[in-house]
């Protein structure tokens, strides 16, 4: 540590900042009491409902159908008639307009569909507006210009769209991952049924908005809500092909109920990505990075930095700078544009982290949890920091999903890429290291499929996003991205 | 007086050498006695695939590249005998072809399947495939010589390492291959060959967890339990063509990794 670092130390804790609340409108959104199953570009009426909250509040928001087997059916049914009847045969270029169209409208409504992921996900405003809004158009933009160049992107494979497709997607970006499923399944020629997260359906609702504008023909897109019942409807229900994004556990039993049918499959699972410092690291940027890396949309983010691997040589600085830098992210109120972390998305998953951060203490782990006053109703868990973390401790094996880091120190990169690779998962990791060859021989040694070197967590509709090993297989964005939604002679 | 020939003992294929199972059984195929290879000989060979990965993969592309075409040339050196353990030798000069044809994609793999990517921000990104790890092979039952080196070659030319069951009516012809490949520098392990009963061998392959990729071409029919074995570990499930070549047959066993890093001076 220099001279400087020591006194900044003593310096007073940041976290005595006082800001002034600068919360978001929700004015903007305007929810009705209850939503059903979006079928054949109608409304279908649920038989049966529950009530999706405001994870910052606990408050109900709307009533939101739990599709049955046969509303799935439903569903799958419409999407089958809008395949046949018009939307395959249509030209590429017709349906790049479509794609076209819907981008437009995601833009010129942003804010208002910003907001609403916020209320009913819990993420920082600033985040849905800057990041997950801006993201989730940029790829119908980038999938519409695809639609009518498939032929160039497969040359001699003569590509054709493989029918219905079933999307399932998670509840921690819920509109960018629909963004993720449905445009390229569009611009290769299919129709889809898309389920969102059970407590993240309003965007996906409000979406069906956005395809009445564009006036996409009925049946291309049909959104059925619920808990994974439906999910589960879905996956054996007549499609052709299953795109998931989720858990490994619930991934494993969508490839074991998928055995032996032929349809296709992607998925998008778990991680418990290695973020590693190297000594001669930027360290005040690679702190930058390890709190994006973990404590971004509160830590629920598959390809978080969850694992942060230091350098022994400069274990201290970056400790210290880390903690430092963590007493002044701000906790609280998802539509208040200071907020760094929102709440949780849900009490189940506020039980999960609480879970595996109690047994990262019994296992003898030190904990750090920065001063912090949390609202007092609603779903919070303080950004925590878990350093002596041991290998085989469960905080560096499972998925936490939440703002919690497990530090783990290195001497040798040898020894970095050993343990970044100790892991049943594979989807990302990141390095951060001022020497470039070091750069590119780390990139080649950690199995995973996106690798960040000196940044964390960016995206982008032009670059491929998947796992190795359990973090599934099929890439999403990209050429890379069509793949999985066509068909070759 | 007629000189009595010296037959040859069949054996197993694992980490470049030639046990016998360490069963010690055998099953009579194309009247010879051929190793009977058990759960424990699976093991054996996976663990030897893995510990081949690191070398195999981490080659140049055009070393590998050359290791595969060298295949091709010491089967061109044995076209007789192969041509007693399939249907003749039109299908043994197809199978060399093929391992030539398939050598040749070894280094321009990442410039067919790779990519530039045009993000919207300061950042140099690209795509590059890469191997998927330890794949199991279920060669197809035939043809013997055509059908084994059509799924071996396309796994391995990507920097794969293999266990492969051979086939069980027409085995003769893998344990040829695999005489070959001790001779052809290909680096011990990443060719295992094993023969025996697919039915005993192929779930105990569909379910190890340190294998990453399952090609159930071989397997006869009825692959939905396999397909449920190798979701414990989510592997990926090729179902390949016995008698095809093409970079896509390839593709299957390859991952794609995206390498993101920032543009600023």
């Amino acid at each position: 540590m220099t001279e400087l670092e020591r006194k900044q130390d003593r310096a007073p804790i940041p976290s005595g900042w006082e800001y002034a609340t600068a919360p978001e409108s929700r004015e903007i959104v305007q929810l009705r009491e209850r939503y059903g199953h979006f079928v054949g570009g109608e409304w279908l009426e649920p038989k049966e409902s529950y009530a999706t909250i405001d994870p910052a509040s606990e408050e109900p928001l709307a009533e939101i159908g739990q599709a049955t087997d046969e509303e799935v059916g439903l569903a799958v049914s419409a999407a089958r008639e809008a395949f046949e009847n018009g939307w395959s045969a249509l030209p590429g270029s017709e349906r790049a307009k479509y794609l076209f169209r819907i981008a437009r409208v995601l833009q010129e409504r942003s804010r208002e569909f910003a907001v609403l992921e916020s209320l009913n996900g819990g993420k920082p405003i600033r985040e849905s507006r800057d990041v997950d809004l801006p993201l989730a158009a940029a790829h119908f933009f980038y999938y519409a210009g695809w639609a009518d160049k498939l032929e160039y992107a497969f040359p001699n494979r003569k590509p054709q769209p493989l029918g219905v497709a079933g999307q399932i997607i998670p509840w921690n970006f819920p509109l960018l991952m629909l963004a993720w499923k449905i445009a390229p399944a569009l611009a290769a020629g299919n129709t889809v049924v898309l389920k969102p997260a059970e407590t993240t359906p309003l965007s996906a609702l409000l979406f069906c908005d956005v395809l009445r504008q564009a006036e996409l023909p009925p049946g291309v897109v049909n959104i059925v809500t619920g808990d994974g019942r439906a999910g589960a409807a879905l996956v054996k229900a007549e499609v052709d092909k299953v795109a998931f994004t989720g858990s490994t556990d619930v991934g494993k039993a969508i490839q074991r109920e998928l055995a032996g049918t032929g349809k296709k499959l992607t998925l998008e699972l778990g991680g418990k990505a290695a973020n590693v410092i190297f000594d001669d690291a930027a360290l005040d940027q690679a702190v930058e990075g390890i709190i994006n890396g973990i404590y971004f949309n509160q830590g629920h983010v598959c390809c978080a930095g969850s694992r942060l691997l230091v350098q022994e040589s400069i274990y201290e600085p970056v400790i210290s700078k880390l903690k430092r830098r963590l007493q002044t992210l701000r906790v609280g109120d998802p539509l208040d544009k200071n907020t760094d972390v929102g709440a949780i998305n849900s009490r189940a998953q506020l039980e999960k982290i609480e879970e595996l951060v109690r047994s990262g203490e019994e296992e003898g782990a030190e904990i750090y949890q920065p001063p912090c006053r949390l609202p007092e109703k609603g779903y919070w868990f303080v950004p925590t920091v878990f350093t002596n973390v041991a290998q085989s401790y469960r905080i560096a094996q499972e998925e936490i999903f939440g703002p919690v880091l497990s530090v783990l120190t290195f001497r040798t990169p040898d020894e970095a890429v050993e343990k970044a690779n100790n892991t049943p998962y594979g989807l990302s990791a990141g390095v951060w290291t001022e020497k470039g060859s070091r750069i590119l021989s780390m990139a080649q040694k950690l199995r995973a499929g996106v690798i960040w070197a000196n940044t964390y967590n960016r995206f982008d509709p032009s670059s491929p996003f998947g796992g190795y090993k359990e973090s599934g297989f099929g890439r999403e964005g990209g050429r890379h991205g069509l793949e999985p939604y066509l068909k070759f002679e | 007086m007629s000189r009595l020939p010296v037959r040859k003992t069949y054996k197993l294929f694992i980490g470049g050498e030639f046990p016998r199972s360490e069963s010690g059984r055998t099953y009579e195929a194309e009247g010879q006695n051929v190793a009977r290879a058990s759960r424990k000989d699976v093991r054996d060979a996976v663990r030897a695939a893995r510990g081949a990965f690191g070398k195999w993969s981490g080659m140049t592309a055009y070393n590998r590249g050359q290791v595969l075409y060298r295949i091709a040339e010491m089967m061109e050196a044995r076209r007789a005998e192969f041509a007693n353990f399939c249907s003749g030798p039109k299908e043994v000069e197809r199978s060399i072809d093929r391992v030539v044809w398939y050598a040749g994609w070894a280094d321009k793999l990442a410039q067919v399947l790779g990519s530039s990517n045009p993000v919207a921000g300061p950042y140099f990104n690209f795509t590059v495939p890469e191997p998927t790890g330890v794949v199991g092979i279920l060669a197809p039952p035939e043809p013997a010589l055509l059908g084994l080196v059509s799924r071996v070659a396309p796994a391995i030319v990507g920097g794969n390492s293999v266990v492969v069951v051979a086939s069980e009516p027409h085995p003769l012809a893998a344990v040829e291959l695999a005489e070959v490949l001790a001779t052809a520098d290909v680096p011990g392990g990443v060719v295992n060959i094993l023969t025996g009963r697919l039915e005993e061998l192929a779930p105990v392959l569909a379910g190890h967890m340190d294998v990453n990729a399952l090609d159930v071409s071989g397997a006869d029919g009825e692959v939905a339990e396999l397909e449920r074995l190798a979701a414990e570990n989510v592997k990926r499930v090729v179902r390949g063509d016995a008698d095809d070549q093409s970079p896509w047959e390839i593709a299957g066993f390859l991952e794609l990794k995206t390498v993101w890093h920032p543009i600023g001076v």
